[in-house]
């Protein structure tokens, strides 16, 4: 079995010949941020393995399948774009851990001494971890991979993923711009996109274009459902804005966790196989096709927002949505399609995603903070500098790896997020006023 | 009265016997939109000042500017002999120029007495470090508390100093912010509307209030439609439009002087002069 | 049954349950008394074990350990507070929450695994703390609290911290200082115009709740190991959740909130577990058990905001959301 890999970081990893596998020991489990399949957990809850295979500290191996057996028990797991794998298990005991050697890339090996099956216990803590120590990128028998494609390859996969966020940022920055609402629920929309992807077309093997829409439109009735079951109501209960977002912390809890439970902790793979080759630079085929549509569908909505009558009244509510219902816009109709809209973009972008990185229960959390990142950098409540921030946010998280190990990429970009806000509070495109 | 308040002539920026607040060349733009543009204004010490003018003069932003409470794009201003531009607004309030605001901003959560505490200066125990001592501060908690129960007394307020402020009706929220303000000890007040949603049987002590303050030689500047108001207690009035100051001069010549008139008639067809000038349309 | 009551009511006293309560009295201090939306008190409990791991492992004693904890909490204070505390509420609330993250990163980094241990984190930085215990070696207590004399030293220990937490806060929030935060919870702008600076006096809370949830971070390690994984932001939330269990602006409301909060979990999970084991819950295995407790929680956050925003015990006057 040949792995799927779904981005750049896995295409240059073929070129490097070492992989590693590093063993964390947890008292409980680990949430992480970044796409990886582990989950949030309490100290006192669950047990699991877990661990991350890597060629050399910059060079993560995505897509290496790691099985386990034992007290009853089977599952595997496949490794995320930063190597990391984890698998939950129901009890303390002893299992078999075995890594599928014919799902790494070309060339990596164990190192020396190491076999691809161990045996770990757990005992005295929650979580261990199966070290597979691999030959290191930085042997001198290994060649480097050739530096010139680098930088244009990190330049495609910014905008590539910047695109990406774009369209959910968007919908974030609909939803905050007419109602106040900074939604912490709002990842969980990319992640039923991806997820749902994955059912229609890996597990039902309905054709790629029709999944990703029947997904899309799943989102959308989720937004659209979503407002009028809890958002609608509790406007209407006159709830403040900080309520609200709390109550959308809840919220989110409880959809990831929804998920995690119907899908399980691992990472589903949904990339497809064929690559192009762009200036040199091998793209899957897939997300170039992905980000041409978003751009497309984020020119289609420029259009509505400024073209359209139902655009300019949502421009109004974000405005001042007092002034606008005074000028005898229905505000509520508004905020209404405005969550239709966002939906629909996020879901979209929820397949897209899951196609870009594969999807997991916690894909769209993992990303959130990129999002709010982005919609803060572009001036909270405008929807085309959420965009711009979105492009921002993308590139500097894929360009930031020639510099700073990729396990901390997304830091980089939080830590950008501070600094704007330092010196430029109201946004790269926001005017002013707005920080009142 | 315009020769014991203006040097001269009454005019829009003319010069006063005794300023207390000399502005120059205040500007403020919202966007492309002049919200605020005062070439020079003088505020007499001692006396009361009304600011008036039809709705989006300009005159609460001019406000806001004069206390920092919003940054001009240029201009500057000096109060009491200090320069008072791009000072941060709780340090013009030390300096003895203290607001209140158009939209009342009882803190609700808090008691009368609370509130009333709040405004006295200089408290030992509102530093982190003393605060746990109560020994460091009780002494002067005993004297604020006084200050706090004599002005309560005299605003007829005495009453409800155990209550929540949210308990208060819109007039007895202005009555205490005002004596809020004088918890501070001003040299200068500055009313942001203090008539507005004022129940008319208060209005009479309101208005006896503020002549008190007056009396007890505290410069006051207020912001106020009500022209009877105006009339009653003001002993000189700037006019502004579209961010102007388009007249001044003591209450009953402002009246009739035609550029206010136009102000209100062209802006504001509504307004009660007061003086029968009311629009015929 | 017994049992799962047992293990119920032991979480009552919990090091764990004294750490959540400490950082919701944290908390208490940032949003239930000054407003402030703090969404990275995890941060503060990350730099607090961090910071005490690190410098007892360097060789340090335990007090100077505790000082370079508390003064990497005011730097945290700064880095966050400077940018933000002059903007609306909202960016407060983003900025902390991504410091929190990036915190979390950044010691988890396999970069500094010399420094912070990487993902596998810090261990072995208590022994300085347990051999100062006085209690000589033995089985302590009863029934669901039966401990060693390692458990009974680090239960004092937190649990007296906690109440001293208490006592101080509470002794804050009556002082005039407490008057002015609670004034810029209310209205900040009103405090201002009566001559304060709420800038000030907003890090001034931030750093004091802050470095509650640093002292909570060190609690929370001492009977552990320090493992990166534990400072996400489901540690935030679960203390949120705490604080608007027993009331944001009370004081006995996180104590409170933090021992009924832990209670039901453990009370849950057990049944859950003991409903699976024998058959009776046929929908769920065990290995699902612990993303049903999340859901709980995610579920009891939205309807106690909701509907009882004040906390079990909050006055329903001291209501203390605006906005």
């Amino acid at each position: 079995m040949k792995p799927r890999r779904s981005n750049l970081l896995g295409r240059f990893t073929k070129w490097v010949g070492a992989l590693s596998l590093v063993l964390v020991t947890t008292l409980g489990g680990s949430t992480a941020l970044a796409i990886a399949p582990n989950p949030t957990q309490d100290i006192t809850s669950q047990y699991a393995i877990q661990g991350t295979i890597r060629q050399g500290a910059a060079n993560p191996v995505e897509g290496a399948v790691i099985n386990v057996v034992g007290e009853g028990f089977e599952g595997s797991a496949t490794t995320n774009a930063r190597g990391k794998w984890e698998i939950n298990v129901p009890n303390k005991g002893s299992y078999t851990v075995t890594l599928d050697l014919a799902t790494l890339p070309e060339g990596a090996k164990l190192k020396p001494g190491f076999e691809n099956v161990r045996t770990v216990e757990i005992d005295k803590v929650n979580t261990v971890v199966a070290i597979f120590p691999l030959v290191e990128i930085d042997d001198p028998n290994v060649t480097p991979p050739p530096t010139t494609n680098v930088v244009l390859s990190r330049i495609f996969a910014g905008l590539n993923f910047g695109i990406l966020l774009a369209m959910a940022a968007i919908g974030l920055s609909l939803i905050y711009g007419t109602t106040g609402l900074s939604n912490f629920a709002h990842g969980e929309m990319v992640t039923i996109g991806a997820l749902t992807m994955f059912t229609f077309n890996r597990v039902m093997g309905l054709d790629i274009i029709l999944s990703a829409l029947l997904a899309t439109a799943i989102v959308t009735a989720f937004g659209y459902t979503q407002d009028a079951v809890l958002w609608r109501p509790l406007r209407k209960k006159r709830i403040g804005i900080t309520q609200m977002m709390i109550v959308s912390i809840g919220l989110s809890i409880v959809i990831r966790y929804f998920l995690q439970l119907v899908y399980g902790g691992d990472t589903k793979v949904l990339s497809q196989g064929t690559t192009w080759n762009i200036f040199g630079v091998l793209m899957p085929a897939i997300n170039v096709i992905c980000a041409g549509i978003s751009i497309i569908a984020l020119l289609g909505f420029a259009w509505f927002l400024t073209r359209t009558r139902i655009g300019k009244a949502t421009r109004a509510v974000s405005d001042n949505a007092a002034l606008a219902a005074s000028t005898g816009i229905d505000v509520e109709r508004i905020v209404r399609i405005v969550w239709v809209v966002a939906a629909a973009l996020t879901g979209l972008s929820g397949v897209f995603i899951g196609l870009y990185f594969q999807a997991a229960w916690d894909t769209g959390f993992s990303i959130l903070l990129l999002l709010f990142a982005a919609v803060t950098l572009g001036g909270l409540g405008t929807a085309f500098g959420a965009a711009v921030g979105a492009l921002i946010v993308g590139m500097f998280v894929e360009l930031s790896t020639l510099v700073i190990p990729p396990d901390l990429k997304f830091a980089g970009a939080l830590i950008v997020l501070i600094l704007v806000l330092l010196f430029r509070p109201q946004g790269v495109l926001g005017r002013k006023q707005r920080i009142g | 009265m315009a020769n014991e308040i203006a040097k001269g002539k009454a005019e829009p920026g003319c010069a006063k016997v005794d300023p207390i607040l000399v502005a120059d060349n205040v500007l403020r733009q919202f966007g492309g939109l002049t919200a605020v543009d005062v070439k020079h204004v003088e505020i007499p010490r001692g006396q009361i000042t009304a600011l008036i003018g039809p709705n989006g003069a300009g005159k609460t932003t001019f406000f806001n500017l004069l206390t920092g409470f919003d940054k001009p794009n240029s201009g500057t201003w000096v109060f009491n002999g200090k320069q008072l531009a791009g000072v941060p607004s709780y340090k013009v309030a030390r300096l003895g120029m203290v607001r209140t605001f158009q939209l009342t901003k009882a803190l609700s959560l808090l008691t009368v007495m609370e509130n009333m505490r709040l405004g006295s200066q200089n408290q030992k125990g509102e530093n982190p470090l003393a605060a746990m001592f109560r020994s460091v501060w009780r002494k002067q908690e005993q004297l604020v508390t006084e200050t706090a129960n004599e002005l309560l007394t005299r605003f007829k307020l005495d009453a409800k100093k155990d209550d929540f402020a949210a308990s208060l009706s819109g007039g007895q929220r202005k009555l205490l912010e005002m004596a809020r303000a004088l918890m501070t000890k001003p040299t200068m007040i500055m009313l942001d509307e203090p008539m507005a949603g004022v129940n008319p049987a208060l209005t009479q002590s309101l208005l006896d209030h503020i002549k008190d303050l007056k009396k007890e030689g505290m410069t006051v500047l207020f912001v106020e439609h009500d022209m009877h108001m105006v009339r009653h207690i003001s002993d000189w009035v700037i006019v502004m439009a579209e961010g102007k100051i388009v007249a001044e001069g003591p209450p009953k010549e402002v009246m009739k002087n035609p550029a206010v008139i136009d102000a209100y008639l062209g802006a504001h067809h509504d307004s009660d002069l007061g003086a029968k000038k009311k629009a015929g349309k | 049954m017994e049992q799962i009551l047992a293990n119920a009511l032991g979480e009552l006293l919990t090091p764990m349950t004294a750490a959540y309560a400490l950082a919701a009295i944290g908390l208490a201090m940032h949003f239930g008394f000054t407003g402030l939306l703090n969404f990275g008190q995890a941060a503060y409990m990350l730099v607090g074990a961090y910071a005490f791991a690190m410098s007892t492992l360097a060789g340090l004693g335990l007090v100077p350990a505790i000082l370079i904890s508390f003064a990497a909490s005011i730097v945290l204070s700064f880095v966050l507070g400077i940018p933000t505390l002059r903007l609306r509420s909202d960016y407060l609330a983003i900025v902390t929450i991504a410091a929190a993250e990036i915190l979390r990163f950044i010691v988890s980094t396999t970069g500094l695994n010399d420094v912070t241990g990487g993902p596998q984190g810090l261990s072995g930085f208590a022994r300085d703390f347990y051999s100062i215990n006085p209690f000589p070696a033995g089985e302590y207590g009863f029934w669901a609290w039966t401990m060693d004399e390692k458990g009974l030293w680090v239960r004092v220990v937190a649990w007296s911290l906690v109440i001293i937490a208490a006592l101080f806060v509470s002794k804050m929030i009556r002082s005039p200082w407490g008057r002015v935060i609670k004034g810029i919870r209310e209205d900040e702008d009103a405090v201002r115009s009566l001559g304060k600076n709420v800038y000030s006096y907003k890090m001034q809370s931030l750093i004091i709740g802050g470095m509650l949830g640093t002292l909570a971070g060190i609690v929370f390690v001492l009977p552990r190991a320090v493992q990166p994984g534990n400072f996400g932001t489901g540690l935030t939330f679960f203390i949120w959740t705490i604080l608007l269990l027993g009331g944001a602006a009370t004081v006995l409301g996180p104590i409170i909130g933090s021992m009924i909060f832990w209670v039901l979990l453990s009370l849950t999970d057990g049944l859950l577990s003991a409903g699976v084991d024998s058959g009776v819950i046929t929908f769920i295995t065990q290995n699902q058990i612990g993303g049903i407790r999340f859901m709980l929680v995610g579920i009891g956050l939205m309807l106690l905001v909701i509907f009882r925003p004040q906390g079990i015990f909050g006055n329903k006057k001291e209501l203390y959301f605006n906005g």
